[in-house]
């Protein structure tokens, strides 16, 4: 296998950013708070990207993303803390299981309604994001373990920052690969113009089920590693709020750009720790009214999002030939509007 | 079998307030293609005013609604025009942002302390509680208001859509906006008033409802304004006589779950007939299929 | 070209870090005083609802702290409190976060809060497994000191818990109020609601009375008009709404558009200057203490809020003023900022004299053992009835 100039300096990137962030958690200038922040925000990356695989790069508007992220906390959590004994081998066990339930439930819901167009499409989606917020809240009368409305606490906290760095990392290569290849060219394709690709022969019913399947399951990916870093589940933390926060970074980040969703996912998980830092006790209350505006501001300013349709070169698999007058990298993803 | 009938005025009550609602969401997609996340909390906004007016200030209720519905109308209006009117040719997952984050601001200020405050209040009711029995069901004056206030606007709303020029107007902006504006309708101007409307009729909801369920607080937006969207897009986005449909097959779906099966399952059964409908009718029950041009 | 974006790859990085650097930075250095300011320092977080759905539970508890604090000098044995308050909003995972700020990054040693059971169980979980001593004035369910059978050592608790409340409820209605039957009302997701409807439930059918009807809601529902409809033709005695003052509220009034005439019955939740005193008139709940006692730590307790509030304090101001001062007291005996040892001290209280209670002491559940009051809404204010074991 060859890999590419560009992965190599990829990852050498990524082990600088690791080696920071180690001697910042030495010298303790990163307290575990604000590496919580930052854990936190990594396992945001790889719900974010899941959505952006499914809109941002298929054109598919899915409001019930938080719904599948959810389904994998719940799974890998309920595994781990009832089957586990507390080992690296467990965690990955269970967070395995967590993708291949909400990929399993993305297959089986994905099939009858991605048929629907745009808007109803993220309707249905947000419709089943809050059939699943009932269900979390009264599984616990089926399997008592799971908590119910009051929630599920105890599963072992076994992830960590190396842990998770790696897996994020593992995630953006399968979805940069995903993405440059012929199934991903297949996906833009169906976003720009659905009618047009299926006359070119492509089965778009195939790869609209594969991305969103894909999406969900990294989706439940993510949920499972949070449920092994955050001591508590409670379903209100799965709600169509939390999908629209998915929603909100890949947009703000730019459609049919990975660098975009990168990004805007850590700024955002930073954003509101970093308003209440600022803000202290006394303005607390103003921390919503201030998110608020930055993102109404943000998107009056810059609709297109911050990357859309731009790819950081070095995220790409290969240095592509295709280039704008300006020079800049374009890739052949593009903004979908 | 009183029980029975009893639960379905208690779901019509429910659904005619979700039409109200409903009707505003309709009518701005209708016009701009926008999903107006921030309509719900327009309604909290006219539940708060309304309160105000009648509690607070001591005004006669219909003048506290009227009071709400015009303060509501200006909110509408100004937030088409700082949130929406300068994106409204970007992508319109753009509008969808801003209303999103135009709704999480109404939210958050409101409840700071100098404005609403953060606090549950309870509503006492500016009238008096009725009960009658009518052929042996228990209606309450409350119930009746409700209906009749709704089929009366709804009334006011077909006549000034069907009957007026600015009704006219909108229906022309609605199937294509260059096209009006040739035509010489002042496009923006119309956008406006639809907005304006649409946010009086979620004040007028909001009014009511804070006398049906006698509590305000300002995230009490967020669930109406979801099912009231949800029971718009079911009778078909863009069509008014379904919203008002889509709204009280909510309502009356909800209720009988409540009442029936388990309290604790009404949404999530309410959301699967949604789903399912949307799959047999996928433009919603009213909706016309739109045939797209290759 | 992959050198130019490789170089503005790691600025923007290099600034996204650096924000969180400097706000990290800034947090570190409040955490960095505790011990540089000569002398033993001592810190104690407050976790309370101070806004949110049971504001005014917050807002009275935290007069009730600062109140203790004064009274104390601000200081235990040889140390000089530093008391750090956080909102949790009512809301289970916001208890979390802030409890979580507490202790890792604060370094508390010991925590008084929260006040409903609702975000009271979480911050256990997290307090008990981080070594840090948590006493709550207010939360009654039995799952906050307890968990599947084991004790959380750390964890305390101010007042009675729901089984005793509960079975003194259903008492009273079987025995005062005469009920035959009863309707219950409770929130699905909140253990301090679903414990108290069953241990009310429990209580009453033992007694010989019997349940018609019981219906869990969810935390948002607003719209009670399809169960409350189908409780009407049931026509109970009493109507048993465990929940918190604002819903409590709603419910009745809505009760009472569809003709149930029963008389309502509640918990310590009903505690608030914000519950609608009309709709519920009449009805009856069972509480903590009542500034109408006649012993002299209330009638001092109520003179000493009123001259530095200018109000009569309610419940969540008592317990967590009593709370406190449990806490404090525990500091003074162990003299140390050490959580273990203030553990121990707690837990071997003997004979204190609090407001709610003359002769506290724990159980080996970290619970006291004390009386419960029955109050009863009328004419806009409580009026004192009866206090039963």
């Amino acid at each position: 296998m060859k890999i590419s100039r560009q992965t190599i300096i990829l990852l050498i990137l990524a082990a600088v950013f690791y080696a920071l962030v180690k001697c910042l958690q030495l010298t303790g200038v990163l307290s575990q708070y604000w590496q919580l922040v930052l854990d936190q925000a990594l396992v945001t990356v790889i719900g974010a990207l899941g959505l952006s695989l499914i809109y941002g790069f298929t054109g598919q508007f899915s409001l019930g993303h938080a719904a599948f992220y959810g389904l994998g906390a719940y799974t890998a959590g309920v595994i781990d803390k009832v089957y586990g004994n507390g080992s690296i081998l467990f965690f990955f066990i269970s967070i395995l299981a967590g993708a291949l339930l909400a990929g399993l439930v993305a297959l089986i819901i994905g099939l009858p309604i991605l048929r629907l167009r745009s808007d109803y499409l993220g309707i249905a989606t947000l419709g089943f994001g809050i059939i699943v917020r009932v269900g979390m809240e009264n599984a616990n009368k089926v399997i008592p373990v799971l908590g119910g409305a009051t929630g599920m606490s105890g599963t072992p906290q076994t992830a960590n920052f190396d842990l998770i760095f790696v897996l994020v990392l593992v995630v953006i290569l399968l979805v940069r690969n995903f993405i440059f290849s012929t199934y991903g060219r297949a996906c833009t394709s169906i976003r720009e113009d659905e009618i047009a690709a299926d006359l070119m022969g492509i089965d778009t019913t195939r790869y609209k089920v594969l991305s969103f399947v894909l999406g969900c399951a990294l989706a439940g990916l993510a949920g499972g590693i949070y449920a092994h870093r955050y001591p508590f589940l409670h379903p209100a933390s799965f709600d169509f709020l939390k999908s629209f926060d998915f929603l909100l970074i890949v947009v703000l980040g730019g459609l049919g750009s990975m660098t975009g969703t990168i990004f805007t996912a850590i700024g955002w998980g930073f954003l509101l720790e970093v308003l209440r830092a600022v803000l202290g006790e006394n303005f607390i209350d103003w921390r919503g009214v201030i998110y608020a505006l930055i993102l109404i501001v943000a998107i009056i300013l810059r609709p297109q999002g911050l990357f859309s349709g731009k790819e950081l070169g070095l995220l790409l698999p290969r240095p592509l030939p295709l280039t704008t007058t300006s020079g800049k990298e374009r890739t052949h993803a593009g903004t979908g509007n | 079998m009183e029980h029975v009938l009893e639960q379905i005025i208690n779901g019509l009550q429910l659904g005619f307030m979700y039409a109200l609602i409903a009707l505003g969401y309709t009518m701005v997609y209708g016009v701009v293609q926008l999903i107006n996340f921030a309509h719900g909390d327009v309604f909290m906004v006219g539940a708060f005013i309304g309160y105000f007016g009648f509690a607070v200030w001591g005004l006669p209720l219909p003048l506290a609604i009227i009071n709400a519905m015009v303060v509501c109308a200006l909110l509408g209006v100004i937030i088409e025009r700082i949130a929406y009117r300068p994106l409204r040719y970007a992508p319109k997952i753009a509008a969808l942002i801003s209303a999103l984050g135009v709704s999480l601001f109404l939210e958050y200020f409101s409840s700071l302390k100098f404005v609403f405050g953060p606090d549950y209040r309870v509503v006492p009711r500016p009238i008096q509680e009725v009960h009658w029995h009518v052929l042996g069901l228990p209606i309450t004056n409350i119930q009746v208001m409700v209906i009749v206030v709704v089929l009366v606007m709804l009334l006011l709303l077909q006549l000034l859509i069907y009957r007026t020029r600015i009704g006219m107007a909108m229906r022309t902006v609605a199937v294509d906006h260059n096209a009006a504006r040739l035509m010489g309708v002042n496009v923006d101007t119309t956008i406006s008033v639809t907005f304006a409307i649409g946010s009086a009729f979620a004040a007028l909801g909001g009014v009511l409802y804070a006398i049906a369920y006698p509590q305000i607080q300002p995230f009490m937006g967020i669930m109406p304004g979801l099912k009231a969207f949800t029971a718009a897009v079911l009778g078909g986005i863009g069509i008014i006589p379904g919203a008002v449909l889509g709204a009280l097959i909510m309502g009356q779906v909800e209720t009988l779950t409540a009442a029936f099966i388990s309290s604790q399952m009404r949404d999530a059964i309410a959301f699967t007939i949604l789903i399912l409908v949307l799959l047999i009718r996928p433009t919603g029950i009213l909706g016309r299929s739109q045939t797209e041009k290759v | 070209m992959v050198r130019k974006n490789a170089k503005w790859f790691v600025v923007s990085l290099v600034l996204v870090l650096s924000v969180a650097l400097l706000v990290s930075g800034c947090g570190q250095n409040n955490a960095g005083q505790q011990g540089a300011a000569g002398g033993k320092v001592i810190k104690i977080g407050f976790v309370a609802p101070l806004t949110g759905d049971v504001k005014t539970f917050g807002e009275s508890a935290k007069k009730g702290f600062d109140l203790a604090l004064e009274q104390a000098g601000n200081k235990a044995g040889d140390f000089t409190i530093q008391p750090v308050v956080v909102d949790d909003r009512n809301d289970a995972t916001e208890a979390v976060n802030v409890a979580t700020k507490l202790i890792n990054e604060d370094h508390v040693a010991a925590i008084v809060g929260s006040l409903t059971s609702l975000t009271t169980i979480p911050i256990s979980e997290l307090a008990n497994s981080n070594k840090v001593v948590e006493i709550s004035g207010t939360a009654t369910s039995p799952k906050v000191t307890v968990e599947n059978g084991k004790r959380k050592d750390y964890i305390f608790r101010a007042c009675f818990i729901d089984p005793t409340q509960g079975t003194v409820g259903a008492k009273f209605a079987l025995n005062q109020l005469h009920a035959k039957t009863a309707a219950i009302l409770y929130d699905q997701g909140n253990d301090y609601t679903i414990g108290l409807a069953k241990n009310f439930e429990d209580a009453f059918t033992q007694g010989g009375g019997k349940v018609v009807f019981k219906g869990a809601y969810a935390k948002g529902d607003v719209d009670f008009s399809a169960v409350l409809t189908n409780i009407a033709q049931l026509k109970p005695d009493i109507l048993y709404l465990p929940d918190y003052y604002q819903k409590v509220s709603l419910i009745g009034k809505q009760a009472r558009d569809k003709g149930i005439k029963a008389t309502f019955m509640g918990g310590d939740g009903w505690d608030s200057s914000d519950l609608d005193y009309k709709t519920m008139d009449g009805g009856y709940f069972t509480n903590h203490y009542s500034g109408q006692d006649p012993r002299p730590e209330v009638q001092k307790w109520v003179q000493d809020f009123k001259a530095k509030y200018g109000s009569e304090p309610d419940s969540f101001a008592t317990l967590t003023y009593d709370a406190t001062n449990l806490l404090l007291n525990a500091i003074k005996t162990a003299n140390s900022n050490d959580p273990t040892k203030i553990k121990d001290a707690l837990q071997a209280t003997k004979g204190f004299s609090a407001v709610s209670g003359s002769d506290i002491s724990f159980d080996q559940d970290g619970n006291p053992v004390k009386p419960v009051t029955i109050l009863q809404v009328k004419d806009g204010k409580y009026k004192f009835i009866a206090t039963m074991k």
